[in-house]
C-alpha cells in the first residue's frame, strides 16, 4: 500500500457521532443503534462489520436519512463535509447529496434496476438528474462508455440496449458500480456487495471496486458480515454488536490483535483448518429490551458488575485502535493461552 | 477409509430447457453430466462448486425426488434409483435431506410439535405416546426445550430453525444425512454452533453426511474428502486436506484462491486470475467445460473432454494437463 498515505493524516469526510436510532413497531421500540460512532477519512475504505441485526445497514441508512418507516433518529450528529446532514431539509438532500456526493452499491443487484428500461436509458437518467450536466437533454455518451470499460464491460454500444435480466448477476453488479461512480461521488456505501455473488464472481467484483476507488480519492463505507472480505478490502474496520461501535481500528491490528472481548469471540467462532469449533454462548439480544450498560455482557466471558451498569466509554489502546469495553484484552495471546 | 455406503455411476439428469415457441426442437439443461463417486460409512463428504454447478441436483437425485436420466445409485449395496412405492419409501426412511431453507421447508400453520411427530407418523408404526416420547429426546438431543412443541416455525431464530429441522429428520434414524447449504445465510457465531451441533450428532447417531454448501472454509475443516463439481461434472476428488494443499485442477486452484480470508489482501491473489462466469448450462462449451476461463487452456481442450481419472495419491483430477502422469 502507497505508505505516504497511511501516515499523512487525512481529512475527515463523514462523521457520525453518538447516533441513537429507534424504531417503532407493533411490537414495541427497537433500539436499533445505541450512541454509536463512526467516521470515515477521505479516500479511505473502511469496513462495518458485525452479525444480523447489529445495526450496519441502520447506520448506513440513517446516514443517507432513508430510514424505513417507523425509524427515528432520536439523537446525535451526522456531519459530512462539515454539512450537518440531519438538519438539511428533504430537498437539499435530494439534490446535494443523496446519489450525488454519496452514492449506494446495493446488496441486491437482481432487484436493483427497473425491470422496464434498458439498462442506457436508466444510467442516462442517472446523469441527467445527478451527473452534474450543463444539459438536461444531453448527457455525454463518451463518459458512459468510458465508465463501462472502466467496470469492464465489453462493447457498451450494444450492452446499453439490454435489459437488466439479460446480464448475469456479476455484470449487474460492475454496472451498479459503475451507476455509483458515475456521478464522482466522494462517498460510496456498499451494502453487502458481493453477497449474492459466488467466490470467484465475488473475487472479480472486491478487485473491480478496490482499483477503481484507488487514484480516484473516493471513501467506502463497505457494509459486511464477511470478516474475510472486509479484511481483504478495508484499511480501518468498525465492529459493530447489538447497535454499539465495539472496536474501531486499522484493519490488521484489529484482526490479529483484538483488543474486545466480543470482537476475538467472532473471530475464534470462524471455522478453522484445525477443526476446532468454539461458539460463542447465548443468543444475540432482543432490541427491544437490550440488556443495560455494553450490550455484549451477557455473553461476555470477563464481563464484571460494573458491565451491566453502564455504557463504557471508548479507550484508545493504541494509536488509531479504540474499543468500547470497561476491561479490554491487553493482549491476543491471553487468548491463546486461555484456550489450550 | 470405511465400506462405501452409497456408490454413484455415471448419474446423469438432464431438465427440459427453454425452447422456442414454434420449434419442436428441446434444449437440454444438462445439470449433472455423469458423476461417479463413492461415500464411504462414517465418512462427512463435501460437494463444492458455484451456483449452478449441480450440487443440490446430485443431492435431490441420490434421494430419489429427481429421478436420473441416466446411471445409477447404489446404497448399501442396492440399486436404489428405480424403486417406487413401499420400496422407495423404506430407503427414504434411511436417507435423509436436510433442506437449504430451514424457514421454508417447515410448515408455517403447524406447530413444532406437530411437525416433528409427521415423520414418525409416516415411517413407523408407533403409538401416539411412544412418538411424543421420541420427539421430546430429538429435541433434547438437538439442544431445545419441551416448551418449544408448541410454538411455530416463525418463532425461532434462523439457527433454531436448522435445529428443528436436524429433529425432523434424527427421529427416524437414517444411515445417511444430505446437509444442502446448512449454514448459508447464518451468522458467524450461530455457524460455529451449528457446525459444533453437526459433529456431535455424527458422533452419537453413527451418521454418515454429504455436505453441500459454496463455503468453502466450512468444507474444509467438516469434510474427510470432497469433490469440486463445475457445470454438471465433477473436476477434481479427494481428501480434503491434500485438496486444499495441493490444489491440482485449474478451478479448484481459482476457487481457493478467491476465498476471501482475514489477511489475505486482494492484490496478492492477482497471479491467478479468472475472467468471466459459470457456462450456460443449455450451452456447455465442447470438450472441457472450463477452458473458456481457464489459464492453462491447451489446444486439446477445445475439443476433447477430459475424463476424471486418478492423478497422485488416490485423487482424481478430470483435466489435460495430469494426462501423462498417470
Amino acid at each position: 500500500m502507497n505508505k505516504e498515505m497511511t501516515l499523512a493524516p487525512r481529512e475527515t469526510l463523514l462523521e457520525v457521532n453518538n447516533l441513537t436510532v429507534h424504531f417503532h413497531t407493533d411490537r414495541g421500540v427497537v433500539q436499533a443503534l445505541d450512541g454509536a460512532d463512526l467516521e470515515v477519512k477521505k479516500g479511505e475504505v473502511v469496513g462495518l462489520i458485525g452479525e444480523s441485526g447489529c445495526g450496519k445497514t441502520t447506520m448506513a441508512r440513517s446516514v443517507l436519512r432513508v430510514l424505513p418507516p417507523g425509524g427515528r433518529l432520536v439523537s446525535g450528529s451526522i456531519l459530512f463535509k462539515g454539512l450537518d446532514l440531519l438538519a438539511l431539509g428533504e430537498r437539499d438532500l435530494n439534490r446535494a447529496v443523496r446519489g450525488k456526493r454519496i452514492t449506494l452499491v446495493p446488496q441486491d443487484p437482481f432487484n436493483s434496476f427497473n425491470p422496464v428500461f434498458p439498462i442506457g436509458t436508466q444510467i442516462r437518467d442517472l446523469l441527467k438528474w445527478k451527473g452534474g450536466e450543463e444539459s438536461k437533454t444531453r448527457v455525454d455518451e463518451e463518459r458512459i462508455w468510458e465508465m463501462l470499460n472502466q467496470v469492464q464491460i465489453p462493447s457498451p454500444g450494444s450492452q446499453l440496449k439490454k435489459y437488466p435480466h439479460q446480464f448475469s448477476g456479476g455484470q449487474r453488479q460492475r454496472l451498479m458500480i459503475a451507476m455509483a461512480l458515475l456521478p464522482h461521488p466522494d462517498l460510496v456505501i456498499a451494502d453487502e456487495p458481493t453477497t449474492a455473488l459466488d467466490v470467484t464472481v465475488e473475487a472479480q467484483i472486491l478487485r473491480l471496486m478496490k482499483s477503481l476507488v484507488q487514484g480516484r480519492e473516493i471513501s467506502v463505507l463497505f457494509i459486511t458480515h464477511d470478516l474475510g472480505v472486509a479484511s481483504e478490502v478495508c484499511e480501518r474496520i468498525v465492529v459493530m454488536y447489538a447497535g454499539q461501535d465495539m472496536e474501531t481500528g486499522p484493519a490488521e491490528a484489529l484482526f490479529s490483535d483484538p483488543r474486545h472481548p466480543y470482537t476475538s469471540e467472532l473471530l475464534a467462532s470462524l471455522p478453522n483448518p484445525e477443526g476446532k469449533i468454539r461458539d460463542i454462548p447465548g443468543d444475540v439480544p432482543s432490541l427491544i429490551r437490550p440488556p443495560g450498560g455494553c450490550r455484549f455482557h451477557p455473553r461476555c466471558p470477563q464481563a464484571k458488575e460494573n458491565c451491566s451498569g453502564e455504557k463504557p466509554e471508548k479507550i484508545e489502546v493504541s494509536p488509531g485502535h479504540w474499543v468500547r469495553c470497561f476491561y479490554p484484552r491487553t493482549r491476543s495471546a491471553q487468548l491463546i493461552v486461555e484456550r489450550a | 477409509m470405511g465400506m462405501p455406503i452409497l456408490e454413484i455411476k455415471g448419474l446423469k439428469r438432464y431438465f427440459h430447457g427453454s425452447s422456442d415457441l414454434f420449434s419442436k426442437k428441446v434444449r437440454w439443461v444438462k445439470a449433472l453430466d455423469g458423476v461417479s463417486l463413492q461415500v464411504c460409512k462414517g465418512e462427512t463428504f463435501g460437494l463444492v462448486g458455484e451456483s449452478g454447478c449441480g450440487k443440490s441436483t446430485l443431492g435431490k437425485t441420490i434421494l430419489g425426488i429427481y429421478r436420473p436420466t441416466e446411471g445409477s445409485v447404489i446404497f448399501k449395496g442396492n440399486e436404489i434409483s428405480h424403486l417406487k412405492g413401499q420400496e422407495a419409501k423404506r430407503i427414504r426412511k434411511d436417507i435423509q435431506y436436510v433442506y437449504q431453507d430451514p424457514g421454508a421447508s417447515l410448515d408455517p400453520y403447524w406447530k413444532v410439535g406437530k411437525i416433528l411427530s409427521e415423520p414418525l407418523v409416516i415411517h413407523t408404526s408407533l403409538s401416539k405416546k411412544e412418538i411424543r416420547k421420541n420427539v421430546r429426546k430429538m429435541l433434547d438431543d438437538v439442544g431445545l426445550r419441551e416448551e418449544h412443541l408448541s410454538l411455530y416455525p416463525h418463532e425461532f431464530s434462523g439457527g433454531q430453525q436448522r435445529r428443528l429441522g436436524l429433529a425432523r429428520i434424527l427421529c427416524l434414524n437414517p444411515s445417511l444425512v444430505i446437509l444442502d447449504e446448512p449454514t448459508s445465510g447464518l451468522d458467524v457465531s450461530v455457524q460455529a454452533t451449528i457446525l459444533k451441533l453437526f459433529i456431535e450428532l455424527k458422533a452419537r447417531f453413527d451418521l454418515t453426511y454429504i455436505f453441500i454448501s459454496h463455503n468453502l472454509i466450512v468444507v474444509r475443516m467438516m469434510c474427510n474428502r470432497m469433490a469440486v463439481m463445475y457445470a454438471g461434472k465433477i473436476v477434481e476428488m479427494g481428501d480434503t486436506r491434500e485438496i486444499f494443499g495441493n490444489p491440482m485442477h485449474p478451478y479448484t486452484k481459482v476457487l481457493l484462491a478467491a476465498i476471501p480470508e482475514i489477511g489475505k489482501k486482494v492484490e496478492q491473489e492477482r497471479e491467478m486470475p479468472l475472467s468471466g462466469e459459470p457456462p450456460n448450462p443449455e450451452n456447455f462449451p465442447t470438450g472441457c467445460r472450463f477452458w473458456p476461463r481457464c489459464g492453462f487452456k491447451m489446444a486439446t481442450c477445445e475439443s476433447v473432454e477430459p475424463p476424471l481419472e486418478s492423478a497422485a495419491d488416490g485423487r482424481k483430477v478430470a483435466c489435460h494437463l495430469y494426462k501423462n502422469k498417470s
